[in-house]
């Protein structure tokens, strides 16, 4: 029986049928496509996007050049310069990361020690030129300033875990 | 003059205008059977399609035309340059003069030859040139071998189509394809005929080199096969072609099982709507099956598919065209 079952099933197509009937069910499902630029997908608050340099409320730098993101860096992506300021505090005259050499493993953001150096939710900065991709201290901490509040909803979000 | 003028000017005009009336809705259909099949496949693999160039991407046939029509013509340096450049515009050809016989209609054709199926399957049988040209002449060994693939699958389901075309013909009592399509006036033949239908439409696949039997151009082994080497307006050729056999092969279908330009049920509220619009609407059926196969099928394998046409497809349309030849003689139906 089950030979006169198979070579009915082969004979009438069976298998063939079965299969066209499940792809025309699946052209009238909802469709998964996002329709990028206009929706994008949600992100997690550990998404490790495009580099930032936060900044205390009352506007002073928290990057104290300590040079631990240096230091872990795999890529060796970070170049730092510091020397103490007037005022004695030790802080960067120089926080460029190579934007094409970095590797986005987010552990410059975990070695900082006062929660400086982050990775912010934007991974939409695409350049024409490599030269653009050379970020220096004027350009993360601007990119700290535009992000702010969005990364500091992310670290909140993401303190219970770590 | 004026003798001149009326005996060959003027039906030469005519000819002329017939024939654009032709080829331009053949084109439009050609470029937007490009953007359904995306669509489609899109729709059964959950994504949406072309959706961004004009609205619901309706311009994505144009925007691809103009980017073939202004890309630059690679002619590679091993290349034989003629046979190279004959071989894509003999298959576009090719897929554009057998419309010459196709009836929209009741007596709109271009050429109601007596002899119309048979020019259809000589100029199908042409097509393989093109693609053997193509290999041949690109001097690669990737376009080489999807020639000789080529050649030889559509060649050995030629063979079973050709068998299945008897069936029709005896079924007809006529080579003219108008009088095919007046056969079925009273049942279209893919009722009687219906293993036969099954089996001309998988053959229409290979025939035109369309997935699951797209081992000529199979893009996992032989990098897109025998047009690997053409580039820009050579390369919309064969794309073009490909489309136009598509249609023309679904037209052939619908003529030779679908009653052609008759409508399903012959009362009133179907003898309404004119007959082209019944024989696009049944060529546009036929594509449709065409996309849905591409979308559910993968790819046969090579011994597979020469199993299928020799030992598979090539006895049953035998054994049918001799059962279909017995039952017309001895119940009487057959024409003289």
């Amino acid at each position: 029986m089950a030979f006169l079952d198979r070579t009915a099933r082969t004979v009438f197509l069976g298998e063939l049928i079965a299969g066209m009937a499940l792809t025309f069910r699946y052209m009238f499902r909802r469709k998964v496509t996002l329709n990028y630029p206009y929706e994008k997908g949600p992100l997690s608050p550990r998404f490790r996007g495009e580099h930032a340099l936060r900044r205390y409320p009352n506007g002073e730098e928290r990057c104290i050049a300590c040079k631990l993101c240096e230091a872990i860096c795999p890529a060796q992506a970070i170049t730092i310069e510091a020397e103490p300021r007037p005022d004695g505090s030790r802080r960067t005259t120089r926080y460029d990361i190579d934007m094409t050499k970095c590797i986005y493993c987010g552990f410059c953001e975990e070695a900082c020690p006062v929660d400086a150096i982050v990775e912010g939710p934007n991974f939409e900065y695409s350049t024409e030129t490599r030269e653009e991709l050379y970020y220096n201290k004027e350009k993360l901490l601007a990119n700290g300033d535009r992000w702010e509040a969005e990364i500091a909803a992310r670290l909140e979000a993401d303190a219970p875990f770590r | 003059m004026v003798e001149f003028w009326w005996t060959y000017v003027w039906p030469t005009a005519i000819i002329v205008l017939e024939v654009v009336a032709i080829l331009v809705p053949l084109l439009t259909a050609v470029a937007y059977l490009t953007y359904v099949e995306r669509k489609v496949m899109g729709a059964m693999q959950l994504r949406k399609g072309p959706n961004v160039v004009g609205p619901f991407g309706l311009l994505q046939p144009i925007a691809d035309g103009m980017k073939l029509f202004f890309k630059e013509t690679v002619i590679p340096s091993g290349a034989n340059p003629v046979v190279f450049v004959i071989a894509p515009m003999l298959t576009f050809i090719l897929a554009l003069i057998a419309w010459a016989v196709i009836p929209f209609g009741e007596g709109m054709v271009l050429a109601d030859i007596n002899v119309g199926i048979l020019y259809l399957f000589a100029i199908s049988s042409l097509g393989v040139y093109g693609i053997v040209m193509a290999g041949w002449a690109s001097n690669s060994r990737y376009a080489f071998l999807a020639a000789v693939r080529s050649g030889a699958q559509m060649v050995s389901y030629e063979i079973s189509i050709g068998f299945i075309i008897i069936t029709v013909l005896l079924s007809a009592g006529s080579l003219n394809l108008s009088d095919i399509v007046l056969a079925q006036k009273t049942v279209w033949f893919f009722i009687p005929h219906l293993p036969m239908f099954v089996i001309f439409l998988v053959s229409i696949l290979a025939e035109t080199n369309r997935s699951p039997f797209d081992l000529p151009e199979g893009e996992s082994e032989l990098v897109a096969g025998f047009f690997v080497e053409y580039s820009a307006m050579t390369f919309a050729m064969f794309f073009l072609g490909e489309y136009a056999n598509m249609i023309l092969m679904s037209a052939l279908a619908t003529v030779l099982f679908l009653g052609g330009w008759l409508p399903p049920v012959d009362m009133v509220p179907f003898t309404w709507v004119p007959g082209p619009i019944w024989f696009c609407l049944k060529i546009a059926l036929v594509l449709f099956f065409f996309l849905w196969v591409r979308a559910t099928f993968p790819r046969f394998r090579y011994d597979q598919l020469m199993r299928l046409g020799w030992k598979v497809f090539l006895p049953l349309s035998l054994v049918w065209v001799v059962l279909t030849a017995t039952v017309l003689q001895y119940a009487g139906w057959a024409q003289s």
